[in-house]
């Protein structure tokens, strides 16, 4: 039998902490809808999603119903689009953005990912068309997510698609401006980005998965906290790290039974379970307040990067043995705007970019959901992406950029964006032009670290 | 199939004979049942099998909710996997 404080425990982390799995995320290959004609490519396209999915939210419902675990989101992830649109005689890709939206629509997922290019090492001609269309995609469409692999380990970074994303970003927010720029906030730069992240706006579906798989993204950063605040009081970081192990243990338990269960109800091979610790602006639900229930006073004071970097590592230590499988992005997340602690941490002054891009380097990803001034320049916002991949590179780690240029707004306002995407204060960035930098072009080349064999 | 009831709330007069009532509408067995009262909370939870149950799980939920209301109490349902695959290895 089961003990009395275990049920307790858990029904407590479910009512009262935010414990949830956020989503579940179907990864389909469209390596089979592949055309000429695009908009026979399309038709293929919006079949085989639909085909494959038709199930997708029902059964998470009915999972959420009979666990008693609230599932969030239900998600598609795609094979990226820069491939698909590839052999297309016709460039205009937004065809492709606007497939993935109908079928998001007409099946009832809350984000579709996998409007996206890789282009770490280069282009092919499929990758331009999505490129230059992702401000046209994401401005005419309501569920597509965008992203684009810039850099790797392997490969370096390409800065040729460094200095285009900086203008790519400033233009989709531009277009988006009389919607509180959510264009942007749809769209996400990598360095060393995952075949298969649950999450958006970064998830697409790799080349090396399975036709159709399961990924499910599990949640908890309150129950981090809320163990913290409960039993912490005292002890040594030892005891804390081992807590907060503990904690993500039970959190991937719940994420992987989610898993099997979704995998097995739709027929779908399971992939993994992501062991993000991801916020979301409810009160309570937040990565900045473990880092302050560690003992820090505000998120962004000296000492947040060393906190962030345990909490990073033993979320992963606990999680890993919880499930059979762990992929996807698996970290804690700091994103600031959707991060109760980090708005205010923000506000307050305690947090700035710079701060945050330190973060980012023992993090799990990168700078995520940072309003900057909207008079940005696309070669600021490219120099942001370039540093940011190159931390990336060198720790042969996932970092990723999801600026929003409030188009319009100073440094001191707010963009609200509501819903999980929560509001921002809009940051000031660094003074001084790295124009001639990025206007260079080329690549630069692989680190020492890539030459492994 | 087997699930986990829990009930917490203020003690008063009948929770647990409400309780018993809704499950056995439903064709639901109890199976076990562990039961504290601390100071004036009440705290019950149960084991039951609900494989024979005449109800669907959504809807065996609503009537133990409507209990729940009725007596001031909140009332979980949620299956016995969740328990098990969190707390045991």
């Amino acid at each position: 039998m089961l003990e009395t404080k275990d049920i307790l425990e858990t029904i407590n982390m479910i009512d009262n902490e935010n414990l949830d799995v956020r989503t579940i995320t179907m990864g389909i290959s469209l390596l089979d809808c592949l055309d000429e004609d695009i908009d026979k490519a399309c038709t293929k396209v919006y079949d085989k999603i639909c085909r494959s999915a038709k199930d997708l939210v029902r059964t998470g419902e009915d999972i959420e119903k009979q666990y008693g675990i609230p599932i969030i989101n239900k998600r598609i992830s795609v094979t990226p689009i820069g491939m698909v649109a590839a052999p297309c005689q016709s460039k205009n890709a937004v065809k492709f953005a606007h497939t993935l939206d109908y079928a998001a629509k007409e099946l009832g997922v809350n984000f579709i990912g996998g409007y996206s290019a890789l282009v770490h090492k280069g282009f092919s001609s499929g990758d331009y068309a999505v490129i230059e269309s992702i401000p046209q995609a994401l401005s005419e469409t309501d569920y597509v997510c965008s992203s684009v692999n810039i850099g790797s380990t392997k490969a370096g970074i390409n800065m040729d698609a460094v200095r285009m994303m900086g203008k790519i970003v400033k233009n989709t927010a531009e277009v988006t401006a009389d919607r509180n720029c959510i264009g942007a906030a749809k769209l996400v730069v990598f360095c060393n980005a995952p075949e298969d992240n649950p999450f958006m706006a970064g998830a697409f579906h790799g080349v090396g998965e399975a036709d159709t798989v399961i990924n499910v993204g599990v949640s908890g950063p309150g129950v981090v906290r809320a163990a913290l605040a409960k039993d912490g009081a005292g002890k040594d970081i030892t005891e804390i790290a081992d807590m907060v192990k503990k904690t993500a243990f039970k959190i991937t338990r719940m994420g992987q039974l989610v898993a099997k269960e979704a995998s097995r109800r739709l027929c779908v091979p399971f992939g993994i379970v992501d062991l993000s610790l991801a916020p979301t602006p409810a009160v309570g639900d937040s990565v900045a307040y473990i880092l302050e229930e560690m003992g820090l006073e505000k998120c962004g004071c000296h000492g947040t990067t060393a906190a962030l970097a345990l909490l990073n590592d033993a979320v992963k230590k606990g999680g890993v043995m919880a499930s059979s499988h762990v992929g996807g992005l698996s970290g804690a997340f700091i994103p600031v705007s959707e991060d109760a602690g980090m708005i205010a941490a923000a506000q307050s002054g305690h947090l700035d970019i710079t701060k945050l891009e330190s973060m980012t380097a023992v993090c799990s990803v990168g700078l995520d959901m940072i309003v900057v001034p909207g008079d940005i320049t696309a070669e600021t916002i490219s120099a942001i992406i370039a540093d940011e991949a190159a931390i990336g590179m060198v720790n042969s780690k996932t970092t990723a950029v999801r600026l929003i240029p409030a188009i319009g707004r100073k440094a001191g306002d707010v963009l609200e964006f509501g819903g999980l995407l929560g509001s921002g204060p809009v940051m000031p960035v660094r003074l001084g032009s790295p124009e001639v930098f990025i206007n260079r072009g080329g690549r630069i080349p692989a680190p020492i670290q890539a030459l492994k064999n | 199939m087997r699930a986990i009831i829990t009930v917490i709330g203020k003690d008063a007069v009948g929770i647990l004979a409400k309780v018993s009532n809704a499950c056995a509408d439903a064709n639901v067995n109890i199976v076990e049942v562990t039961q504290s009262v601390l100071q004036d909370m009440f705290a019950m939870i149960m084991l039951a099998e609900i494989g024979q149950s005449n109800v669907g799980f959504e809807q065996l939920r609503e009537s133990l909710n409507k209990v729940g209301e009725s007596t001031g109490t909140k009332i979980h349902l949620m299956h016995e996997d969740i328990f098990n695959s969190m707390h045991k290895i």
